[in-house]
């Protein structure tokens, strides 16, 4: 518009300095280029986040953009990284995978990001997997599934804890409390289906015994007659179910109105207390492996972890009014790492991912992080800790 | 299968057929009073549950669900003013899509306000886990609860349309709209009525079905394939037939686990919708010769 105008008046002007006319259109140009991209000419770090901030996972998604802003703010209130500010472009990509490619593509070549946090689910992560890596794109996924990072592309990392460690923390309290069959219930998400392949593929390792077995539609409102299915054999001595739906709170409920006192394990899936909200009195007991934001104030004073979980809790609880989830901690680490990782490498995609390999003891939600060029997790099975349900509060596991 | 099995399952097909039942009714009384499917039936079951949960901190339960009910029946009431009551003679085509629009709408419109959390009223009896046993099988006290409420709203909206004068001319002008208007029936009214009187049995179903199932902004979609399917299973226009196919499809979901897992719950019924659409388009219940005379 405003270059049109000015071309016009510069017709009107014909005969005038020509000149005169040319510098016009060229300050007319430039003032135009300033409004469009004020950010041209400041060293800016463009990260990238792709969340499933509304839809079916935001529960996930939305506490990660919440933490990202959050930490975005804080950091440039700092001064920002080695002095440039973080410019963070958030996608909402509703949980599905279509939206999360074009995001991806969007992100690495209009904007040009440095990074990519995110995605919020494991499927949309395998989806934009091969976009990242063929970009040359550090991507930090927010979501479990353990094929994220296995097999590792070098351009791919992923913050939260694996699956199979979890599996393989249930199985050792199984066999402490002397639990040998055990009915799996999962729902049909990629984290549900992926968690009910490790549970089978671990359960041999440990003398356990998978007799039963249910899948569930994350949208299911009532599970009675699974359960019903499921109570009638035996056999089963306890119930391991694996999903990030709020069908985890009515699977508990239903279990005990079936009058049923069996011992349930529920996966890390389970943290938040919204479902434990969801499900009342019916979750007392419930026994899941998590990392230990969820507990951060009953933690050891020499915990690597208390400080910057208790700050962290206390930082969002404040500003959001909603209790802190372990998933918004998902993006907390994303932030953590890319942070120590820029601190090193600069404003340098390729620079930035050699140096997430080489970040070793890093403190995070999650657990403490040690990357390698083997090992894009960076966490080992200690930054799970068994926890219960006590008066509707989260609290350490110790065992009967 | 064991009796306590058999039971098992029977009540938990029984307390999702009375929801599908009461919802298939709700589609039945605006389809007898304008011959169209309002597919944001499931909306109102949604605001039912949602209203009632917020008014709930404020005031004792049972006001709050019937604060609710009014409230939705009041938001049904206004769908069909502004949406729906000044269009001359609307083809069913253009209908549909309306509703599909008000669903959307509204089904926006509750995320803005609730936000996407799941939501529940207590449970009006006891608590998560207390349970009855019935014939050696253990259910909730909800239950009774939802096919108890179910039951008397079907009892009650018989006897409204058997023995009222406002039920009766609804019936008029279902039966034939030129003639009720002869009759001095204002039949604009009866459709705005039958709009209150779906949104009234959506909402107070949604309020004592939130302690099972919960709710969340965007049930409503979910509810009224379900509904739909039970609504064409009975025969449209039909209540009886509803019930009946209502609770079919229920006890048909609950059994059908024992050979499939519960995620294949839906392609069973979206199953057995087509397969009746293929065979008997008028339903079990209904009749072939009432339906071929009707525009859709």
């Amino acid at each position: 518009m405003v270059k049109s105008s000015i071309l016009k008046k510069c017709n009107h002007e014909k005969g005038k300095g020509m000149k005169q006319m040319v510098s016009k259109v060229m300050m007319g140009a430039a003032a135009l280029s300033l409004m469009l991209a004020p950010a041209a000419w400041a060293e800016n770090i463009k990260v990238g986040a792709i969340l499933a901030v509304t839809g079916p996972a935001s529960f996930l998604g939305g506490p990660e953009a919440r933490t990202l802003e959050m930490m975005v703010a804080d950091i440039n209130a700092k001064g920002g990284i080695n002095g440039n500010s973080v410019e963070l472009i958030i996608k909402d990509s509703v949980a599905n995978p279509e939206k999360a490619v074009s995001f991806a593509k969007q992100l690495i070549e209009e904007d040009k990001v440095l990074a990519i946090i995110g995605p919020s689910t494991s499927g949309e992560t395998m989806q934009i997997k091969k976009i990242a890596e063929d970009a040359k794109t550090p991507l930090l996924s927010c979501a479990a599934a353990e094929v994220i990072v296995d097999p590792v592309a070098s351009y791919v990392f992923k913050t939260p804890q694996k699956d199979s460690d979890a599996v393989k923390m249930i199985y050792k309290e199984m066999n402490k409390l002397g639990l040998v069959n055990v009915a799996v219930l999962a729902d049909n998400t990629g984290f549900g289906k992926a968690g009910a392949e490790q549970l089978a593929k671990i359960a041999p390792e440990f003398g356990i015994k998978i007799v039963e077995k249910e899948s569930y539609d994350t949208k299911d409102s009532d599970l009675t007659a699974p359960v019903a299915k499921i109570k009638a054999n035996k056999e089963v001595q306890a119930i391991i179910n694996w999903s990030v739906a709020p069908a985890q709170s009515i699977v508990v409920k239903n279990v005990r109105q079936a009058g049923w006192n069996v011992p349930i394990f529920q996966s890390h899936g389970f943290g938040n207390i919204k479902f434990v909200e969801g499900a009342g009195a019916a979750a007392e007991g419930v026994i899941f492996p998590a990392g230990r934001l969820l507990i951060a104030a009953d933690l050891p004073a020499d915990n690597p972890q208390k400080e910057l979980l208790t700050q962290y809790k206390k930082n969002y609880e404040a500003k959001y009014k909603e209790n802190v989830s372990t998933f918004g901690g998902h993006a907390y680490d994303a932030m953590v790492i890319l942070e120590a990782a820029v601190k090193v490498g600069g404003n340098d995609r390729a620079k930035v991912r050699a140096a997430i390999e080489g970040l070793q003891n890093l403190p995070g939600t999650a657990g403490v992080f040690s990357f390698s060029a083997k090992d894009h997790n960076g966490l080992t099975i200690d930054a799970f800790q068994m926890m219960t349900v006590k008066d509707g509060k989260f609290v350490a596991y110790t065992g009967k | 299968m064991t009796t306590e099995l058999f039971v098992q399952y029977l009540f938990a097909g029984i307390t999702y057929g009375s929801i599908y039942a009461i919802v298939a009714i709700g589609f039945n009384i605006i389809y007898n009073t304008t011959g169209i499917i309002n597919f944001a039936q499931g909306e109102f079951v949604m605001l039912g549950g949602m209203v009632s949960v917020s008014l709930l901190p404020y005031m004792p339960l049972p006001l709050a669900i019937g604060l609710a009910v009014l409230i939705t029946m009041v938001v049904g009431a206004l769908i069909e003013i502004v949406f729906i009551r000044w269009l001359a003679s609307p083809s069913v085509l253009r209908m549909i899509i309306i509703t599909i629009g008000i669903s959307i709408l509204t089904r926006e419109a509750a995320v803005h306000i609730w936000g996407d959390n799941i939501r529940s009223l207590p449970y009006f009896a006891g608590n998560e886990i207390s349970t009855i046993g019935v014939l050696g099988a253990r259910i909730s006290p909800q239950v009774l609860w939802v096919v108890g409420v179910c039951g008397v709203m079907v009892c009650t909206l018989h006897l409204f349309f058997k023995t009222t004068s406002v039920g009766r001319e609804m019936r008029a002008c279902a039966a034939n709209r030129t003639a009720a208007i002869l009759c001095g029936i204002n039949p604009r009214n009866m459709v705005t009525f039958s709009f209150v009187l779906s949104a009234g049995m959506g909402a107070l179903a949604g309020c004592v079905m939130s302690p099972i199932t919960y709710t969340q902004y965007d049930i409503g979609t979910g509810l009224a394939i379900k509904g739909f399917t039970v609504a064409i299973l009975g025969g449209l226009g039909n209540s009886g037939g509803a019930v009946a196919a209502g609770l079919l499809l229920g006890i048909i979901e609950a059994f059908s686990v024992s050979v499939v897992p519960l995620a294949f719950k839906d392609a069973i019924s979206i199953a057995i919708l087509l397969l009746i659409l293929f065979v008997r388009p008028h339903g079990l219940f209904g009749s072939g010769e009432a339906a071929r005379l009707k525009a859709f």
